[in-house]
């Protein structure tokens, strides 16, 4: 069972080009706020203890989404992504599709393009560690691309591979880590309609720091769920290990549903900073698409099942 | 110049590096260069200033017993003065900036993340020393002065702890993103032992040797 993708942010509320280059003006002031209070150690300041519950979505700028951006593999530095991303190699390039499914095959990305139409999808997307962005996607359905596999009666988790390069990715020569990086989803998930294999961004084609050229988009789930650089889709009967619940297995579970509720060990996960806002505001339970996926987690113990 | 004669050049380079973090934030902020989210990106620069002049401060007496360096020594109180005007800044770009001084929800947030627990414990017990730094206090105290300031031993390792909760991973595990805390975690240790009678006295041993007779050296404080 789905439910159909029905954006919650009206297409009205898409950015003309000109408009979200001009809100790049706002955060230069946002900036020099920042500056003052350092200065005085009193900056104006408008924040209320209750945030309004109703708060409008507006995308963010072209230029926060790409260079501010969480890719352990080239950098832990959110700035540093962007320079550090920007030769890398995007073709050729492959995608395996394989495991439990009648019909595996390996794409050549362009063609995966090709067969796959892409559409826009402006999702918020929320940081674990606390901070938000409102993002216009292009790309298909994973369910699509799974559709046309067609996973056997076995299968019943989708497992995600991203590339391993350590040679164009510093941050994969990291020990800390166990690269590559993995993730994972139940299949009802994988097939729910918000599921997102993103190919672009703003109309264009994705760039590198953004997972280029085909990253995974869970708007419901942590960020760190959407997988970047997928090489390899692997449909299994076992949930998958992923590279987060490896390094720190009680802090990030396989679900990571965005839960205001239930607090990462570490981090409450009550309140969020909108990148290009003051104040904070409070975590929507789902990420605010609970209407849509609400029913994958009927009677399941979300504080458990974290 | 006049001010070469009043100061000496680790001192004109102190003060100078100490205020350096400050000035690249202002420049930052003129250029636009604050990143997507300029509140989270001031905290963590002043944060990584304070607990670097901190560790600075903590190196000064291994320093001078070590090396026999006596100016290290002198310039302690000022890092360590240094690095709790950036602890101070941070505290407050955390309470104004970031949570807009919502009392409540400052406190659920410090009992709900251990991280910022371990931090304001930390910043809290560096106010009595930061206040008592000064002559008279030191004077007034007496011999309760060095005991109230070894309480930074206490202070350096919650620093690193919060650090290291901050961040992505699991610090015990050595897993995520742990590298820089789990350096000045062994920089930590390494002060430590630096400290323990029998290493200095080896070190004064082979130095005393090597360059100057042992009974020239200075006690160390």
């Amino acid at each position: 069972m789905t439910t159909k993708f029905k954006s919650d942010i009206p297409s009205s509320e898409i950015t003309p080009k000109h408009i979200y280059l001009s809100r790049r003006d706002f955060m230069k002031a946002a900036g020099i706020v920042g500056a003052g209070a350092l200065l005085a150690a009193c900056a104006p300041n408008a924040a209320t203890g209750s945030p309004t519950p109703e708060l409008p979505d507006v995308p963010n700028s072209l230029e926060d989404i790409t260079n501010y951006n969480n890719y352990y593999e080239f950098s832990t530095d959110k700035q540093a992504v962007a320079p550090l991303s920007k030769d890398f190699k995007t073709r050729p390039w492959t995608v395996e599709v394989s495991g439990m499914v009648n019909n595996p095959k390996t794409y050549a990305i362009d063609d995966l393009l090709k067969k796959f139409p892409s559409e826009e999808r402006i999702y918020r997307l929320r940081c674990v560690e606390a901070w938000s962005m409102v993002i216009p996607w292009m790309g298909f359905p994973l369910a699509q691309l799974l559709n046309e596999v067609q996973p056997t009666s076995d299968a019943k988790f989708v497992r995600f591979e991203a590339v391993y390069r350590p040679e164009e990715m510093p941050g994969q020569t990291s020990p800390f880590y166990d690269w590559p990086y993995q993730e994972g989803l139940r299949l009802d998930e994988a097939m729910n309609d918000l599921t997102l294999l993103a190919t672009g961004l703003y109309g264009e084609l994705l760039p590198n720091q953004s997972g280029a050229p085909l990253r995974l988009v869970v708007p419901w789930k942590y960020g760190f769920k959407s997988i970047k650089g997928i090489v390899k889709i692997e449909l299994t009967d076992t949930q998958p290990s992923t590279l987060w619940s490896t390094a720190s297995p009680n802090e990030y579970g396989f679900y990571s549903n965005v839960n205001p509720n239930v607090s990462h060990p570490r981090w409450s996960q009550a309140s969020e900073r909108r990148i290009g806002e003051l104040n904070r505001r409070p975590t929507l339970m789902f990420n605010g698409y609970e209407e849509q996926v609400a029913y994958l987690y009927e009677g399941m113990d979300l504080k458990k099942y974290y | 110049m006049n001010i070469f004669k009043k100061y000496t050049p680790l001192q004109i380079f102190m003060h100078v590096a100490a205020w350096f973090p400050i000035v690249r934030l202002i420049v930052e902020a003129f250029t636009h260069d604050l990143t997507a989210n300029p509140i989270q990106h001031i905290e963590q620069r002043t944060g990584r200033a304070a607990i670097t002049l901190l560790f600075l401060s903590l190196a000064a007496t291994p320093l001078n017993s070590l090396f026999g360096w006596r100016e290290a020594i002198q310039r302690r109180r000022a890092l360590g003065l240094y690095a709790f005007m950036y602890a101070t800044i941070h505290v407050i770009i955390f309470a104004d900036l970031d949570y807009g001084l919502a009392w409540s929800l400052i406190l659920e947030t410090i009992f709900q993340k251990p991280y910022i627990l371990v931090g304001a414990t930390a910043f809290l017990l560096l106010i009595p020393l930061a206040i008592t730094s000064f002559d008279v206090w030191k004077r007034r105290l007496k011999k309760n002065w060095k005991r109230l300031h070894q309480v930074v031993y206490f202070i350096a390792p919650l620093v690193v702890l919060h650090y290291a909760w901050g961040k992505k991973g699991n610090f015990f595990a050595l897993q995520g993103d742990i590298l820089l805390p789990l350096i000045y975690g062994l920089v930590f240790v390494l002060l430590m032992v630096l400290r323990i009678p029998a290493v200095r006295r080896f070190f004064a041993s082979v130095r005393g040797r090597r360059w100057l007779p042992v009974k020239s050296r200075n006690p160390v404080p």
